[in-house]
């Protein structure tokens, strides 16, 4: 029980066997006749506890490995990929991959990413602290997390449990027009929800933090006690009558917001007139006050990365200048599809800044007045097309810039593009554990509908 | 049974140079006397998907995954490992991993592997080489011209066409030695059309537990692409949705995915082991309205959420969970079971080799009542008609739950009138189907399509009900 889970003294070496193995498969698969070619290797090693009520519940530990491998032969492509590094399933995961290539139909996008943008420094992000802890370690941790959220509040009645997630990925992409990639990053996490109960029922919340590195968490109890709060706040919640009223997203739920921003001015949405932001870049879609910057080279940031999942170099970049937007969000296919060139956003956007205005969470409450507080968002309603909004939510009443009691079980609604054009405020309240960095967003007018 | 077992041993255990008898070794290492139970999983799956788009098929990916889970369990506690290498030293190395959830001891012994005996509910064949690749990239092509071909409004048109084969093999330290071939295909169709600058989508999909060629069956292609346009088509007339709370009458099939949210999460044995679930004090007591019974059903031939076999290696059954509004049974797995003393129900169920079981639904329906469904609709004055959704949540301890209308109408004095947009419907598990009011006749399965997450693993499954007239449920519109 007291051998260490990631003393990655060896990383270097296993990164030197993942790098030999990536460049056997790419000339395995230009023997084959392939014209290009795009391979990635990668290895995760982690270490799960859990504990719940004092107790130990689960240690699990993970070693995840995997290949995948996109072909071409000219414009015809071919993916395939396996979990397991068998020599067997090597074999046949380049035959299939070359095997789908010669049935899939010609796409003069297709391709692998222009030479020109493709990656070839690369900056330490300070992505790799390895943490050297035992299961006992972390089983202490977690228990003292879980402690620390059950003796916060006496209505606190029970827990789904505290757990403890060390994790470190290698990774080598190679591809056959010249970009190579070894890389190392570490992202361990702490986490606890809590049930509390009154005589009109239970209520569950729970809190965590995800770093880079052990050392940038906060103390355990803080955890717990975040935990505890959230969960204690939602007793009593009650539903809604049906109104129109000003909507405050906590941090949490506002980076949602802006996830479905990003969706929405993404290349596939776009090249499939699947989005209602098409044909928007130049024009306004916030208020004039909002600024959205991509920011990929942000030292330990939780999404940060020298070069896309295509190898295209990343770079600071704004993506909403003065309410306008300035630029979509797009992969080497999509951006072909478009007329366009990459934005290095293939397989996502890299630690995006909401720039905020200097209200904290309390100072938005009273500029909000009399309206919602949302804290949690559930189900799927969200429609890119066109923009309609409906979605389940909880959160809290407010009045006159007080909380005046839990709610749930209401949906809000609207579109879109109505909620982005009126956004009132940001707050200075920002949630740091998301690639997505912004603070609670005040909108104007959403349709509730409860009671 | 026996034959199913050779099978896997031969995908599963050969290539690595092992057979079961080998496995009294790996048991020998992981049972300790504070060793409960132990179990190993290994597992070989492969998975093959086409795509088309733009009126061409520009992509197809083929996947690979294989490993083995080892699994100790001690009172409350789990040790678990895996590994992707399906040989000896790897195995007993993931077995001091797993066992050293339970601090010392010296070695044990399981009990010796006995061969379960289970119906096979599907053929053990890989459906991927069920048709040719050329006859899918045909395939593809026809329907594409196809939904574009009944309509001028159709703009979009995204095609695609899946298999995949899953081999199993579970050997437990309470003797069970199981196997299982899964095969699982699917065919789906999306559109989006365009009236007058407003673009709108429709989509339909089907599948289940037989080959391509069952799949594709009595022209169900092109059923699926005919259900996407129309839907699309829908869509394109419809007005804003009503906010509020009003008589929602849900209609056949798909639309079960509420018993899945509202009822289904509440019921599963760890959330009531642990005092978690909204039902957890509920045993016996009324849970529904009279007439409704909910049964989760794994024993169905060729479905989606069917199984022979969880993935413990329990045969599965048809368990009532809500007989005529009484809260009847839960939905267990062998760990969640022992802990409650109670029977396993062969809900046992995990994403992969590389993940733990736990109590998860197969098929999830309610049985048929006596209405007609244009009875029911006749009888509303003024609601929502939903006929088809997206996804839905649950919230396990409070039990509120969401789920979104992808197709849905106003009734207005016993009519269908106008196509509104799609809304979501929220309500609470415990509460809503109190106010079940009738319940139709015509009881449908859902086509195949569906996929439930819980702790971060997907399975597939089933859902199904008949029309439903629920008196009190809120819809989340934005009209007044």
């Amino acid at each position: 029980m007291n051998q260490a889970i990631t003393t990655h003294d060896d990383s270097r070496i296993e990164l030197d066997r993942l790098s030999e193995l990536t460049e056997d498969v790419l000339r395995r698969c230009r023997a084959r006749g392939a014209s290009e070619v795009d391979v990635g290797v990668g290895v995760d090693v982690g270490l799960s506890v859990s504990v719940r009520l004092g107790e130990i519940e689960s240690i699990e530990h993970n070693r995840d490995r995997g290949l995948s491998l996109t072909v071409y032969f000219g414009k015809r492509k071919g993916s395939a990929s396996t979990a397991d590094l068998n020599p067997d399933s090597i074999e046949k995961t380049i035959e299939h991959a070359c095997a789908i290539a010669r049935h899939t139909e010609e796409d003069p996008c297709n391709g692998l990413a222009d030479p020109d943008l493709l990656a070839h420094d690369f900056a330490d992000l300070d992505l790799w602290h390895p943490w050297d802890i035992s299961t006992e370690e972390a089983t202490e941790l977690a228990l003292r997390c879980e402690e620390a959220g059950r003796g916060f509040d006496p209505r606190i009645s029970n827990s789904e449990g505290a757990s403890v997630q060390v994790g470190s990925s290698l990774a080598v992409g190679a591809t056959s027009n010249g970009f190579f990639s070894r890389e190392r990053d570490t992202r361990h996490m702490i986490s606890v929800a809590l049930l509390a109960e009154d005589e009109a029922g239970m209520q569950r919340d729970y809190w965590y933090e995800s770093v880079r590195s052990a050392a940038d968490f906060p103390g355990v109890a803080s955890i717990g006690h975040r935990a505890a709060e959230r969960t204690v706040a939602r007793l009593g919640a009650r539903k809604l009558g049906t109104r129109q009223c000003p909507v405050l997203f906590a941090p949490q739920v506002a980076r949602g917001l802006i996830g479905h921003f990003i969706s929405a001015v993404s290349g596939g949405a776009l090249y499939r007139k699947a989005s209602f932001l098409v044909d928007h870049v130049g024009k306004p879609v916030f208020p004039d006050f909002m600024q959205i910057a991509e920011r990929p080279h942000i030292r330990r940031g939780q999404s940060s990365a020298n070069f896309d999942s295509e190898g295209v170099a990343t770079r600071d970049s704004d993506l909403v200048v003065d309410g306008r937007l300035a630029r979509y969000v797009l992969g080497s296919y999509s951006a072909r599809k478009l007329g366009l060139r990459s934005t290095g956003n293939a397989g996502g956007v890299h630690n995006l800044i909401v720039a905020t205005g200097t209200d904290d969470f309390s100072a938005m409450l009273k500029r909000m007045g009399t309206g919602l507080v949302v804290t949690e968002l559930m189900g799927q309603g969200v429609s890119l097309l066109t923009g309609d909004y409906s979605r389940g939510a909880s959160g809290f009443w407010v009045e006159d810039g007080e909380i005046v009691h839990a709610v749930e079980e209401i949906t809000i609604a609207s579109n879109l593009r109505e909620m982005f054009a009126n956004i009132v405020a940001i707050g200075s309240d920002v949630d740091t554990r998301s690639h997505i960095l912004t603070g609670s967003i005040l909108l104007d007018r959403l349709t509730i509908a409860g009671a | 049974m026996t034959e199913m077992i050779a099978l896997a041993e031969q995908r599963l255990l050969r290539p690595g140079g092992l057979a079961s008898a080998d496995l009294d070794r790996v048991f020998a290492r992981l049972m300790t006397p504070a060793v409960d139970a132990a179990d190993l999983y290994f597992q070989h799956s492969r998975s093959e998907a086409w795509m088309l788009e733009d009126g061409l098929v520009k992509e197809g990916s083929h996947s690979i995954e294989q490993g083995v889970g080892v699994r100790a369990l001690s009172g409350e506690k789990t040790g678990f490992a895996y590994s992707d290498d399906i040989v000896m030293p790897a195995l007993l190395e993931a077995a001091g991993s797993a066992r050293a959830i339970a601090r010392e001891g010296s070695n044990g012994n399981g009990r010796p592997l006995a061969v379960s005996s289970a119906r096979a509910l599907y053929p053990a064949i890989d459906p991927i080489d069920s048709m040719s690749s050329e006859a899918k990239v045909r395939l593809l092509g026809e329907i594409d011209a196809y939904a574009r071909s009944l309509d001028a409004r159709v703009r979009e048109v995204i095609v695609s066409i899946s298999a995949t084969v899953d081999t199993v093999l579970m050997a437990g330290s309470d003797g069970t030695l199981a196997a299982d071939v899964r095969p699982l295909v699917r065919f789906n169709v999306q559109v989006i059309a365009e009236q007058n600058g407003r673009r709108e989508t429709g989509s339909c999909g089907g599948g289940g537990r037989y080959d391509l060629v069952e799949l594709l069956a009595n022209d169900r292609a092109r059923r699926i692409a005919r259900e996407a346009v129309r839907t699309a088509l829908v869509n394109l007339d419809a007005v804003d949705a009503p906010a509020g709370n009003m008589t929602v009458v849900l209609g056949p099939g798909w639309p079960g995915v509420l018993l899945h949210e509202a009822i289904g999460h509440g019921f599963e044995g760890d959330f009531n082991r642990k005092g978690t679930s909204a039902f957890s004090s509920s045993m016996g007591q009324r849970v529904a309205a009279k007439g409704v019974t909910i049964v989760d059903d794994g024993t169905m031939l060729g479905r989606r959420g069917s199984l022979s076999v969880d993935d413990e290696g329990t045969p599965t059954n048809c368990t009532v969970l809500v007989e005529d509004g009484i809260m009847r049974g839960l939905i267990q797995d062998k760990f969640n079971a022992r802990l409650m003393g109670v029977k396993p129900t062969g809900n046992g169920r995990r994403e992969s080799f590389a993940h733990l079981p736990m109590p998860r639904m197969t098929n999830t329906y309610m049985l048929a009542g006596k209405h007609d469904p244009g009875e029911i609709l006749g009888s509303v004055k003024r609601g929502l008609y939903a006929v088809n959704f997206g996804g839905g949540q649950v919230d396990i301890t409070n039990g509120k739950f969401v789920f979104s209308a992808s197709e849905a109408y106003l009734i207005e004095d016993g009519k269908i009138t106008r196509p509104v947009k799609g809304a979501t419907l929220i309500g609470a598990g415990p509460e809503v189907l109190k106010h079940v009011s009738m319940i139709g006749n015509d009881l449908r399965l859902d086509e195949g399509v569906g996929v439930c997450g819980k702790d971060g693993q997907s399975v597939p499954v089933g859902v199904g009900q008949p029309t439903l007239k629920i008196d009190n449920l809120t819809v989340g519109g934005t009209a007044a």
